[in-house]
This record gives structure tokens, sequence and C-alpha cells, in this order.
């Protein structure tokens, strides 16, 4: 008897975790429905739907990436699909940035019938599929996948985000033209590929331009609970400047500890850094001065980023968004953009549908939220002005 | 007629199984009626299957525990991964070059899995498992570091994270936290049922063999195994590299399948995920982890449609499959129903002897 009740118990327990869940749930159907309703609306009018497909971590370690890219992406969809004429269906699949579970979404969403890929969110899972989507001669944008590898292994594969070698590259110039003399220490992740990726470029570009690097050290994923290491080996080698090409959440622990030990250097990031205003329980009095390398200001009074703010807030209980959204958001309209132009009625194939959106790649440029003039390369890499700004008071403010 | 006895027909019922899936699968294959996520399940899951059945030898029939079966994996798929590219120009046939590649990728396991083994195995309780665990970790901190390139000048590896600067039209295989990109898909459906079978006759001789019987003797009661003059560690030895051998095999499989493989894939994770295959399953019974692997690789995959609720509903799944198959009562149950089905056999048999 007492095992019957622990298992109802369960059962029970279970069941109140989902209608916790419920909410999230129910909002993604009506969503769902609406754009399928739309669908059906436009296709009596003879203007056809669609299929964009997109694959990120929507649960597990990686996933605040994930979920903000597809907020993103859904606000542009929504926007897209109220315009009326061509209609976009959505769906996003979870790969939990693994590359086994990347490509076995690409073919779920293949079986639901995507004609165009609009990326996977982290560069691990985006390499795995990368040769799939090659053979299928699928068109695949990424929103933040940043591997100069990625954009390489095919002619339909393009990029939203920098390579990670251009942007620690460009991070190099800023600290050798803006804090001329300064002695630098870095702090990266040599467990991941985005980080290691940065810290190359930075290093092969600060030493042509003759920036002093005092001090390098690195921490992988197994051994990043613990960062004050780093943080005193910087201090001791006299590090006035700190390149930090890393994620915010790490960082977060290493402006916490430098402050501790009355640390304090001038702070720089990369695009990895931009969410370190919304960590929770981090101080964001510690951040102030923090430079960091992003293409996308929530702060900006331009209406297009004030509309598109307003409504990823109302879509994600009141977050900001960051960076990784607006990628996915531009992703979307720049996807559109060239479907338009392409005149793609939706009843085309996957492969002939790349084959007209490599040409408009090719010569197109397109107007964002993370640049204006943007345009690709032959390689599929991104062209647009790198950007930086600082923490002032809690917001970022355009680098003078 | 010579009567085959209980182990020769659970043998020869298990080559069945797996054979007529693989016929089915191919057929429906060939005539196109699988979809792509279904035919993306394939390979992955005979690697899947390889691995348990390769642990099972270990946890099941040799009594050990060992927490870092990613590790071997992790070896047979680098290795695999660097010979086979190694190998594009000499070799040019693809199935031919994935056999040399997991041939290669078990080989080199087997021997990490003997010097590791040399000094663990002589150890009694839990170390066996404390050390593979550090061992798992240790690997995927040694790939997730290693930049590995060839050019003219011949092959360059270093744990530097400088990485390595090659000369001109050389190639980069491995390239540190980034793993191994650019691979060449040389996996098929039909090359991983031949690793199964390939499996299932190692480690199904193996059982059935004075060997098999000298492990099992040990697992049971070492003691009583070393009275009768057993060498107790030759043969766990033999168990754990056969073990070893095999994951490696399978990690070539498995790595030849995907564009781009890296290091933090055969993590703790990877390890604990081909344990519960084994737990599951049935501890010792080859045709339980058969087909718990493939179940239980399959089913997070089958319910996407349950989006961010399917990693609650897969750990449900795994106690019930707990509860349900380890309980007394369940056993019970079960054991009635073989015991009816058997009985109908036998009746069978002697009705049919009867008329003659």
């Amino acid at each position: 008897m007492k095992k019957v009740l622990a298992l109802t118990m369960a059962l029970a327990l279970v069941a109140a975790s989902f209608a916790g869940c419920g909410k999230s749930a129910s909002t993604a159907t009506t969503a769902a429905a609406e754009t399928t309703a739309a669908a059906g609306e436009t296709a009596a009018e003879g203007v056809g739907t669609v299929k964009i497909g997109m694959s990120g971590p929507l649960t597990g370690r990686a996933s605040a990436y994930g979920l903000a890219v597809r907020a993103g992406m859904e606000v542009a969809v929504e926007e897209i699909n109220a315009k009326g004429g061509l209609q976009i269906e959505f769906k996003a699949e979870d790969d939990e940035a693994d590359g086994e579970k990347a490509v076995s979404a690409y073919n779920a969403l293949k079986d639901w019938g995507m004609q165009v890929m609009a990326g996977q969110v982290t560069t691990g899972s985006a390499l795995a599929v990368a040769p799939e989507s090659v053979a299928d001669n699928m068109f695949n944008l990424t929103p933040s996948a940043s591997a100069e590898a990625l954009a390489l292994t095919g002619d339909n594969i393009f990029q939203m985000c920098f390579t990670d070698p251009n942007q620690g590259a460009s991070a190099a110039e800023l600290v050798s033209t803006k804090y001329a003399g300064a002695k630098v220490g870095v702090i990266y992740d040599s467990s991941d590929d985005y980080s290691t990726g940065l810290y190359n470029g930075f290093k092969t570009k600060a030493a042509e331009l003759g920036v002093e690097v005092v001090a390098t050290t690195s921490f992988t994923a197994d051994s990043k609970a613990d960062l004050s290491t780093q943080v005193t080996q910087c201090q001791n080698a006299g590090a006035d400047l700190v390149f930090l090409p890393i994620y915010y959440t790490e960082a977060s622990q290493i402006l916490t500890y430098a402050s501790r030990i009355s640390y304090a250097p001038k702070f720089f990031g990369c695009d990895g850094m931009d969410g370190i205003l919304t960590v929770e329980g981090f101080d964001t009095s510690l951040a102030e001065g923090l430079v960091l390398m992003t293409p996308f200001d929530a702060n900006a009074s331009d209406e297009a980023t004030q509309s598109f703010v307003t409504k990823f807030k109302a879509k994600m209980d009141g977050l900001v968004p960051n960076q990784f959204a607006a990628d996915g958001y531009d992703v979307i309209y720049a996807i559109y953009d060239a479907l338009t132009a392409a005149n793609i009625t939706g009843d085309e194939s996957a492969s002939e549908i790349c084959d007209a959106l490599k040409a408009q790649f090719a010569t197109m440029s397109v107007d964002g939220l993370t640049g204006s003039g943007m345009h690709w390369d032959e390689n599929g890499m991104i062209s647009k002005a790198p950007a930086a700004v600082v923490v002032e008071n809690g917001v970022y403010v355009p680098m003078a | 007629m010579k009567k085959l006895n209980r182990n020769q027909v659970k043998n020869a019922s298990t080559y069945i199984l797996v054979t007529a899936a693989f016929l089915i699968l191919q057929v429906l294959s060939t005539q196109g009626k699988l979809n792509s996520t279904t035919k993306g399940f394939l390979v992955p899951a005979c690697a899947y299957i390889v691995l348990a059945v390769s642990l099972n030898l270990l946890v099941g029939i040799c009594g050990e525990l060992s927490l870092g079966h990613a590790g071997f994996m992790g070896i047979g798929a680098f290795t695999g991964i660097v010979v086979t590219s190694l190998l594009a120009e000499a070799v040019p046939n693809g199935v031919l070059r994935l056999v040399m590649g997991m041939i290669a990728g078990g080989v080199l396991a087997g021997v990490v899995g003997f010097l590791i083994g040399i000094p663990v195995l002589r150890l009694r309780g839990d170390y066996l498992a404390i050390v593979t665990l550090a061992f798992g970790e240790i690997m995927k901190n040694v790939f997730g570091n290693l930049y590995l390139g060839v050019d003219e000048t011949g092959l360059h590896a270093t744990l530097k994270t400088e990485g390595l600067t090659l000369a001109e039209g050389g190639k980069m295989i491995i390239s540190g936290p980034r793993g191994a990109t650019g691979i060449t898909k040389l996996s098929t459906f039909a090359i991983g049922f031949v690793l199964i079978l390939f499996t299932l006759f190692v480690v199904q001789n193996l059982i059935n063999s004075r060997e098999g019987r000298a492990i099992k003797a040990v697992r049971d009661n070492r003691i009583a195994a070393e009275s009768v003059g057993i060498n107790v560690t030759a043969f766990r030895m033999k168990a754990f590299v056969v073990s070893a051998f095999l994951a490696g095999m399978a990690g070539a499989l498995y790595a030849m399948n995907y564009g781009s493989i890296t290091a933090s894939k055969f993590n703790f994770n990877t390890s604990i995920n081909i344990l519960v295959f084994v737990v599951l399953g049935g501890m010792g019974n080859i045709l339980g982890s058969i087909i718990s692997a493939t179940v239980l690789y399959i089913l997070p995959e089958a319910m996407r449609g349950l989006q961010d609720y399917r990693m609650i509903l897969y750990a449900v799944v795994l106690i019930l499959v707990m509860l349900f198959t380890w309980s007394p009562k369940m056993k019970d149950i079960i054991s009635v129903v073989t015991d009816k089905v058997r009985g109908v056999f036998r009746k069978n048999e002697k009705e049919a002897a009867f008329h003659e």
C-alpha cells in the first residue's frame, strides 16, 4: 500500500511540474496556431509559406543563448507574418549544444519540411550539421556560430556574427589605439573553441601592433568554479588592462573576485560578455567602466531597436534582449529580404531556394539591429563595422 | 537430433533478432520508407549497442564497475579519424579505410586499457571505478588540448595552446577544443551491423568458454576462484582489454558518422549513459543491453514533440523501468508467464513424441 501511495505522489509531483511549465507551452501553441491561421488566410490570396527551422540549446547549460535566439527569431517571424505577403512557418528544435543531438534536430526539422535553416546557435553543433546541410544543399544562416572553419565548409553556409579571429583582431586594434601603452593580461577558456579562437586572433594582432601582454592565464570548463588564481596572476604581473574573451557568467565571477582583492584594472570583453548586467546575484556596479565589443545595444534610441526590445520583453517576461537575440532577429529578416527579392513563393524545394538565396546573399546588403550595410563575402562571412560600448551607470554607452 | 542447450538457444536468438531488425530496416531504407530522423539514428544506435554490450562484459560478467567507458570510445574515435584521414589517398575504398580506422582505434584503446589495467586490476574493492572515472576525464582533457595536423614533412602534434603552424598545404586533423572537423562521413548502417555481429561473436563466445567461466567465477567469489588456481588478475585483464577494444571500435564507427567531433562528447555523462543502458538491460544480459541501448537512445529523440518535457519524461521512464524490472513481484509475474510458455512448448513436444 505504501508503494502505491509513493507512486501516486511521484506522479502528482510530475503532474505539478508540468503544470508549472504549462504557461510557456500554451503560449507556444497559440503562437503556432496563429501562424498557421495566418498562413491559411494568405494561401487563399495566392502567396505561399516558407518553413524556416532552427536548432539551439533550449535546455541545459547553454540554454540562455538558445532561448534568446529563439525568442528573437519569433519576434521577427510574428512581425513578418503580420505584414501579410510571404508567410513564415517557424520551428525551433533543441540540440543541447551537442553535435550528435544537433544532427538529430536537423533530421527532425527536415522531416517537418524545413526549406531554410536559420542556423545552429552554438559552434560545435553548427560544425556537426554543416556537412549534412552541404550535402542537402540546405541554405544555412547561423546567428551566432562564429568559428572560421564553419563558413568555409560550404557555399550554402553564412554567418550573421563575426568570426572569432576577426573579432579578436579588432579587439587588439581597439586596445592598441584607445589604451596605448597598457600592460595587458588575458584570461580565457582553453576548453572552449570560441574563447580560444578569440584569444589567438587577439594574440597575433597584438604582437603585430606591439601591445604588451604581461600575463596569459586560462581555465577549462571543469575548473571554472574558482577563477581567483587567474585574477591574482594578472594582478601580480601588473596588468592594468585585462582582456576577457569569455562568456559573461565566468566574467561576472572574475569581476567579483577582482573587487574583493581591490584589483581594479580596465576590463575588456567581447560579444560573449553581453548579458553581464543580467546575471542573477551579480552586483552590476562592479561592471562600471567595463568595455565590451557588441554589435547590439538594447538602450539604443532608434525606433527599430526600441520596438524589438519591447516585443522581446513581452515575450520573455521582461528579460532585456542581448546580442544573441538581436542576431536571431536579423537572421530571419535577412532570409526574408532575400526570399522576397528572389520572388520565392514557398512551393520550391529546399535546394532551389538555397540556390536563389545564395545568389541574393552574394550581392545584397542588409540593415539590421546589429549593424547597417551588412554584406557577406564569397565565403559566407559577414562584414559589418565592429562596435564597442562602455558600461556607465548600469547601461551601455557607445565608446567614444 | 542433438538438443541445443539453453545458452545456445539464447545466443542464437540474439543473432536472429539483430539480423532480422537489420534486414527490416535495410529493406525499408532502400524503399525510401524511412524518414530522415530514423535514418539518422541507425549508425549511432549501432555504436551505442556495441558500447553497451562491451561494457556489459565488464560490469555484468566480470563484476567490475567502469565509469570511463567514454574514454575508450574517445580514443577509438580520434584514432579512427586520424587513421582514415591519413589513409585518404593510399586507400581510396571508404569501407576498407573505415575498417582499418576501427581496428586501429580498437587496438589503441585495448593497449591503453591494458596499461591502466596493470596496476589497477591488482587492487580490490572499487578502485577500478575510481581510476576509470579519472581516466575518462584525463582522456577528455588530453583530446581537448590536442592539436594534430599533417603536412608534407609528416605528422605534427602538440598540446600547447598556440596550436600548430603547418607548412603550406598542410591540414589540421584535430584542433584543440574545436575537436576534429571536416571528417569524411564513412560509417554506414551495414558496417555498424557487421560490428554488432562481431561484438556478439566475441563476447558470447568469450562468456561461454573456459575463460568466461573463470571470469564469472572471479566475479562470484574471488577467494574460491583463487583457491582452485584461477589467476584472478589475468582473467579480469582479459575482460577489461576486450571491453576496451570493442569500445574503441564503436568510438571510431560513431565518430566517422559526423562531420565534426569534439572531445567534450566523451565526458562523464556519456560513460554514465552507457552504464544506464547496461543496468536497465540487465547485468550480464547481452540481449537486454542491445534492446535497452536502442530504446533508451531513441526515446529522448522520439519524444521531441513534447519539447522541454522530454527530459523529465525520460527520467520518469528510467525510474519506472527500474522499479518494474527489479521488483520481486514483477519478477514473479514474469517467471510465471515464462514457465507457462515453456510448459506449452514441453506439452507440444510430449504430444509430438506421443504421436510418433
